[in-house]
């Protein structure tokens, strides 16, 4: 535990001692209130629930976001030998793997929770389930923590950052239109109801938006947390089988 | 300290080490000589643990690397070739880093940087972010993260690489006055540098030890007096390998 403690502190410290993480977040926040005023038609529905102009928005914004923040979590112990030093440090892989995400997934926890004026916002002009909006909310993290696992995963492959960065979002974005209604409704009519019912069950919308309308399902909270403990685990066999 | 015995690794049909034993005591410097590519550096990189062999046994004080690789770990200290290093941290914030993962904290932790800072000379850029420091300064700075823990067994990986003549001569020293009480394996393709700090030197050459003696004997076995007379005498020529390998094929 202390072991992944101080790999935590290095690397949250890393983050914002670089322009990146307050790139990434100032971004973040003017992306999604973009999208809440002008899509979202946050002001002109008069609905506090913020489903349907706020949440339905975020898996969009992480998408492209989640995956700047992590590509270099190993893509530049790679490319600048430090692995070399971490792989002869008395700890254990998993415990980098483990201090590495947790600092990347806190950049997000403090993005996230930085869109609080929004929800102060709604609270203002009406009265919205408070409940749903912190059930949206852990969504959206959940989300955006699948989403870093990947890259983390893709970051583990190669040395170069940019390469993870284009990889890692490809996959996201896939994952994300994989069961976008409009999308399923297109090659719904011509590939087989089978093939349909196995790319929608892959992709993210059937989980995040019953999290994002408030309703807590056991099985959506296992197909994230699979999804990110799998994506861990690949990372550790990757990075072992690369040093055999 | 460290015994090897016929360690072999390959990586699919080329064999970069091949059947290697030798061992170091305490008090013990081993210079590690050969051209590039012989194999040095993954001979290395398998006593510390990060490359597993393919065959044989490796200990350090009498662990085990491959069945024990934590405990082995403890007692190495590493210096990799290209002397790695966390270009966004400062000098001193990758030291306490560097001793916190090795278990150190509170006095102990304090101490031991201090203390690495001192015997690397690195208190004129102790606040300074490692991406603006000289090349002998991050050699220096990665030389002072293997000794925080002050091991047992220190292996140095090119440790005067890229260094000027001064600087060359200050590690050098060091690397004599820390043998006194460790076990250090180091490599370098220096010949001046056996005689300036080891006790012992090998000669690898394709992954085997062609040569293993004192300094003094080394210059003896030579017939000239001169350690690159031998070391031409038993190394290949990396482009008479290339011929032999053609011809194979």
């Amino acid at each position: 535990m202390k072991d992944v403690w101080t790999i935590f502190k290095r690397e949250l410290s890393s983050f914002f001692s670089q322009p990146i993480a307050y790139a990434i977040i100032v971004i973040y926040l003017l992306l999604s209130m973009v999208f809440t005023f002008t899509l979202g038609n946050f002001i002109e529905t008069g609905d506090a629930s913020l489903t349907y102009s706020f949440f339905l928005y975020q898996p969009f914004v992480l998408m492209v976001l989640v995956p700047a923040v992590g590509m270099r979590l190993w893509s530049e112990e790679l490319r600048s030998g430090t692995i070399e030093l971490i792989g002869t440090y008395p700890i254990s892989l998993w415990s980098v793997i483990q201090g590495k995400f947790k600092a990347a997934a806190t950049v997000w926890l403090i993005a996230i929770l930085l869109t609080f004026p929004i929800w102060i916002t709604v609270n203002w002009l009406g009265e919205p389930d408070n409940l749903a909006i912190i059930s949206g909310y852990i969504g959206t993290y959940l989300l955006a923590c699948t989403f870093l696992a990947i890259t983390l995963l893709v970051s583990a492959f190669t040395r170069d950052q940019v390469v993870c960065l284009i990889v890692a979002s490809a996959i996201c974005i896939g994952l994300v239109f994989a069961s976008f209604e409009p999308f399923v409704r297109q090659y719904s009519k011509t590939l087989p109801g089978g093939i349909k019912d196995a790319i929608t069950a892959l992709g993210v919308w059937d989980h995040y938006l019953s999290l994002a309308r408030g309703s807590f399902r056991l099985q959506d909270f296992v197909w994230f947390i699979s999804f990110i403990v799998a994506s861990l685990l690949g990372t550790s066999a990757i990075l072992s089988a690369k040093r055999a | 300290m460290i015994e090897v015995e016929n360690l072999t690794k390959k990586f699919g049909s080329k064999t970069a080490v091949d059947d290697l034993s030798f061992s170091v005591k305490k008090g013990e410097v081993l210079g590690f000589l050969g051209p590039n590519g012989a194999g040095k550096s993954t001979t290395m990189r398998m006593v510390t643990g990060f490359i597993p062999p393919t065959s044989g046994s490796i200990r350090v004080c009498g662990v085990s690397v491959v069945q024990d690789p934590m405990g082995a770990k403890r007692h190495i200290g590493y210096l990799p070739e290209s002397a790695p290093l966390y270009n966004d941290m400062t000098v001193i914030g990758f030291l306490n880093f560097g001793a916190e993962i090795r278990g150190l904290s509170g006095s102990a932790k304090k101490d031991s940087v201090e203390k690495a800072i001192e015997t690397c000379f690195l208190q004129s850029v102790a606040n300074q972010s490692i991406d603006t420091l000289s090349k002998g300064y991050r050699h220096r700075t990665c030389l002072a993260q293997s000794l925080l823990h002050d091991p047992d067994v220190l292996i140095l990986d090119e440790p005067t690489d890229g260094l000027d003549p001064n600087q060359k001569h200050e590690v050098r020293q060091l690397i004599r006055r820390l043998g006194e009480d460790k076990a250090i394996l180091f490599s370098t393709h220096i010949l001046e540098e056996v005689e300036a700090a080891c006790t012992r030197a090998v000669i690898v050459d394709r992954g085997k030890i062609v040569v293993d003696g004192t300094p003094a004997e080394l210059i003896a076995k030579s017939g000239t007096g001169s350690l690159t007379d031998l070391f031409r005498q038993v190394t290949t020529l990396d482009t008479a390998s290339s011929a032999t390998s053609e011809d194979a094929a």
